[in-house]
């Protein structure tokens, strides 16, 4: 892998394609670019081809696919790789339709350029909601289908044979008739020549060799396994400075004046400055940035600051739970079926505030040089990042340009829809008023209590039952903080609700005649994001454990009583089933000291099904034995990378219910390393089967749907185990109130 | 000044001497494949081999190794690191990787003790490893297989 070309000295502004075939390596011959619309029904737009050493063409122009006069293949990816595969499944696309050889393949990380590089979800270049697969599944099959279609054109030109006689396969252009062939490489130079054709047409899915197949291998194993891949912290360039900032101590307060007197006896501080985010200490390296930083003496004014704690927040929550919202589904009607009701339960659940915590704390590297501000980091919402960096520096857009590196995990911390980490980085380089390179770096402790957390949440349950035991009613009330509001997604809410608060709620697949689910959005002042999964981890829980309870009450089998309330739901069902003969279901009580809990849940248009089976852990603790999984996520491009995403989705799942919460003492963040707020470790992992369905319809994301289903999972499975209901998170806090229930 | 081996090369270091060997072997020797994640050895992303043993170089400080012999990922050349290398590759263990330096260094320090451990060894010798995105399953199947291979 060539990751370290993205890290060039140089500073070019803005990058030339030039520059760009310097980055693929040694004798680019070919460039695709496939130009697209707006949406998906636009995909059918011309490609174009740009000529290899054509001196005026800029990155407007590059493309998805290069391809060298060494036989490399490289696919620009225009989605950010943190872990969820986009480098290796977006060039599997581009792979399978040009019928290359996968070993001659490599990926790199597209640049910021929203014109070439949006998420066809999305309309900006940007990473999330499990998308990179759905938006890109055409689009880079079409790209690879170009590229093809180009170098067979120059093969039949240069052996003076049609181009219907001439066959792909591996990488090599063969002509039977003439016995002629050629690797691709070989044929690049020509190739860019010619001009594209408008169409192409793409393989049939019965003759897919890379496509769903096992054996296709990450491209980018190797250098994450021998410590060469270059993630934002290993950027390093010359006289580039180390920042870190002094963030406030609660949320909104600023700094209002700073005295630097001891940091500067610091040996390597440089300098220190206010800016909006707090105050920037610049120092030749990370420790001595660090120590300068712990000798600043920083006065904060609070006035405008968040100083609620967690109880009280609670307790707002809670009242404002019992007072009508604004109503995001609402069928049949509630009142009167609950007036016939047999029984009735009722339920609180409580969610607290989650921090994503990915292996690399935040970081930028940014340097402006001669009126160009170039920024080298695992950016995941690039076209909002570049308009920050742009603002903040003064500068025109034109100005800026972001390498997009590897980020060391994210779970949607880097998707900042405010660009919070661009624009502190970009406020640090122009607080020093002169050219200059700098790394921004955050400790585990800024990140922790840095915000952007899965906000804390609380959902109201009521549920009846009829004399025959059939649910009739269902009227949830989420309590929660809006993630869109105020930022450039405000258009996602309508009609007054943010979707990303009720998503797998309002829309409960399970036949239930009278139906409500509302939302309070609370103003707090604790900056919110989404979280892997975003709503999905909230209200997965709380309907996946109610609705288990609730069969429960009926007395009926978890599995079966879910089946026969999906009737007219076939996907959801065949991943039920799928799941429960893997795991060859017979109850939830399994005997031995151990039980199953059953969860399906859908998220970003994939269908997870998940069985748990727990003991009690020596801690008192579930101890989570084993995790059967069925997945339907349409076409699977990678089965590999789909099981590894559901078995990480349940890794990261189980260690945030089991152990994880932010909390708030007036307004200051307890939490602040690994020793508090926990993460789950290897002898806490359990086993994992995972099944993929088979399915023909299109490819959806597999990064996230992994995630909601262990909880509610591992939940229902504690209770058939102990009797006792899960309905506060996490299972290790015992501090929190007893949420009621009742039986009425 | 400090004296000591990094991946054979005898080095003298000036940084302060309270610096961790963490911030002298990536912002001073440009050696980034061990990685920061915590700072307060909880994650073990900054694992590296000293004097043979697995050390948590974000705790280890500069003024504290006259004399040490330092491996990192980079220097790691030992026929268990490259069974593990090759059992990660074949595996696909790695999801966003940056824990991954830390975890085969760890992984590495078992196999030459524990030439054929069992899933407790991996437990005990690997639970100061996090990894946030849970790759576990395959770590450990990974550690197996590069066991498997180096008996063979």
């Amino acid at each position: 892998m060539r990751w370290t070309n993205h890290v060039s000295t140089a500073l070019t502004g803005t990058v030339s394609r030039r520059a760009f075939l310097r980055g693929l390596g040694v004798g680019a011959g070919l460039v695709v670019a496939v130009r697209l619309g707006l949406s998906h029904a636009q995909q059918s737009g011309a490609a174009a081809v740009i000529r290899a050493g054509d001196e005026a063409a800029t990155l407007d122009a590059a493309g998805f696919v290069s391809i060298g006069t060494d036989d490399v293949v490289t696919v620009l990816i225009k989605h950010l790789e943190m872990g969820q595969g986009p480098y290796t499944g977006l060039a599997t696309l581009v792979a399978e339709e040009l019928d290359a050889d996968w070993s001659q393949m490599r990926a790199e990380g597209a640049p910021s350029n929203a014109a070439l590089y949006k998420n066809l979800a999305f309309g900006i270049q940007g990473t999330g909601g499990s998308t990179a697969i759905a938006n890109s599944y055409e689009q880079m099959r079409k790209a690879g289908a170009t590229a093809r279609a180009l170098l067979v054109a120059a093969a039949a030109q240069a052996w003076g044979v049609p181009a219907s006689e001439i066959t792909v396969s591996k990488g090599v252009i063969r002509h039977a008739g003439s016995g002629r062939e050629a690797r691709f490489g070989e044929l690049a130079v020509q190739a860019a020549q010619l001009t594209p054709p408008a169409e192409v047409k793409l393989k049939d899915p019965a003759r897919f060799t890379l496509i769903g197949r096992d054996g296709v291998p990450r491209l980018d194993t190797p250098a994450k396994s021998d410590g060469s891949a270059i993630f934002t912290l290993d950027v390093s360039h010359a006289e580039m400075l180390t920042v870190l900032v002094a963030h406030p101590p609660a949320f909104g307060a600023r700094a209002a004046a700073v005295d630097a007197g001891a940091a500067q006896k610091v040996r390597g501080f440089v300098d220190a400055k206010i800016i909006p985010q707090g105050v920037a200490v610049y120092a030749d390296g990370f420790w001595a940035a660090r120590k300068a930083r712990e000798a600043l003496k920083v006065t904060w004014d609070e006035s405008g600051a968040e100083l609620r704690g967690s109880e009280q927040l609670l307790a707002e929550y809670r009242n404002q739970s019992k007072q009508p919202g604004t109503r995001a589904t609402d069928r049949g009607d509630v009142g009167k079926a609950r007036e016939k009701a047999t029984r009735r339960l009722q339920a609180e659940y409580l969610f607290p505030y989650l921090a994503h915590a990915p292996m690399e704390p935040l970081d930028c590297a940014i340097a402006l040089k001669e009126g160009a501000c170039e920024a080298w980091y695992g950016s995941q919402l690039q076209t909002v990042d570049h308009k920050t960096i742009a603002a903040v520096m003064g500068l025109p857009e034109e100005s800026v340009s972001i390498n997009t590196l590897l980020a060391g995990g994210s779970f949607g911390r880097r998707a900042q829809p405010a660009g919070d980490l661009a624009a502190e980085a970009a406020a640090a380089l122009k607080a020093l008023g002169r050219d200059a390179s700098i790394k921004l770096v955050w400790t585990r402790e800024d990140d922790m209590r840095g915000g952007r957390y899965r906000p804390f949440t609380l959902h109201r349950m009521e549920g009846c039952l009829d004399k025959a035991g059939n649910i009739t009613c269902w009227d949830e009330t989420i309590v929660s903080q809006s993630i869109v509001k105020g930022s450039p997604f405000e258009a996602m809410i309508k009609e007054g609700i943010d979707p990303t608060m009720v998503e797998g709620a309002s829309d409960l697949p399970y036949r239930i005649p009278h139906f409500r689910v509302s939302a309070h959005a609370m103003e707090v002042g604790v900056p919110v994001l989404w979280w892997r999964s975003v709503g999905h981890t909230h209200t997965a829980f709380a309907t996946e454990t109610f609705i288990d309870e609730l069969l429960a009450g009926a007395g009926k089998d978890p599995l079966r009583g879910r089946l026969d309330l999906l009737k007219d739901q076939p996907r959801y069902a065949e991943v039920l089933r799928a799941a429960g003969r893997a795991a060859r279901w017979k109850g939830a009580k399994v005997g031995n000291g151990r039980a199953r809990g059953v969860a399906v849940h859908k998220s970003f248009d994939t269908y997870v099904a998940q069985i748990a089976e727990v003991s009690r852990g020596a801690d008192g603790l579930p101890k989570v034995e084993q995790v059967w999984c069925a997945v339907d996520c349409g076409v699977a491009v990678n089965p590999e990378i789909i099981k590894a995403q559901m078995e990480g989705g349940i890794g990261f799942g189980l260690g945030a219910i089991l152990f994880d919460q932010i909390t708030l003492d007036q307004g200051r963040v307890v939490q602040g390393n690994f020793n508090d707020y926990r993460m789950l470790r290897i002898h806490e992992m359990p086993k994992v089967e995972v099944v993929i369905v088979k399915s023909s319809e299109k490819p959806t994301g597999v990064g996230e749907p992994g995630v909601p289903p262990i909880g509610p999972a591992v939940a229902n499975a504690w209770r058939a185990l102990t009797g006792k209901a899960v309905r506060s998170l996490p299972f290790t806090s015992p501090a929190r109130p007893a949420p009621q229930t009742r039986s009425v | 000044m400090t004296t000591l081996s990094v991946n054979g090369n005898t080095l003298t270091v000036g940084a302060e001497p309270d610096t961790p060997l963490l911030w002298v072997l990536r912002d001073e020797l440009k050696l980034t494949g061990t990685k920061f994640g915590c700072g307060i050895a909880q994650c073990g992303a900054c694992t590296v081999h000293l004097d043979g043993l697995p050390r948590r170089s974000c705790v280890a400080p500069i003024g504290s190794l006259e004399g040490g012999n330092v491996i990192t990922i980079e220097g790691l050349q030992t026929k268990e690191g490259r069974a593990l290398q090759k059992a990660w590759a074949a595996l696909d263990v790695p999801q966003c990787g940056y824990c991954q330096s830390g975890q085969i260094m760890t992984a590495a320090a078992l196999l030459s003790e524990i030439p054929t451990p069992s899933d407790a060894d991996i437990d005990a010798a690997l639970a100061g490893n996090i990894c946030r995105c849970a790759t576990y399953v395959r770590i450990r199947a990974a550690i197996h297989l590069a066991a498997k291979e180096m008996g063979a």
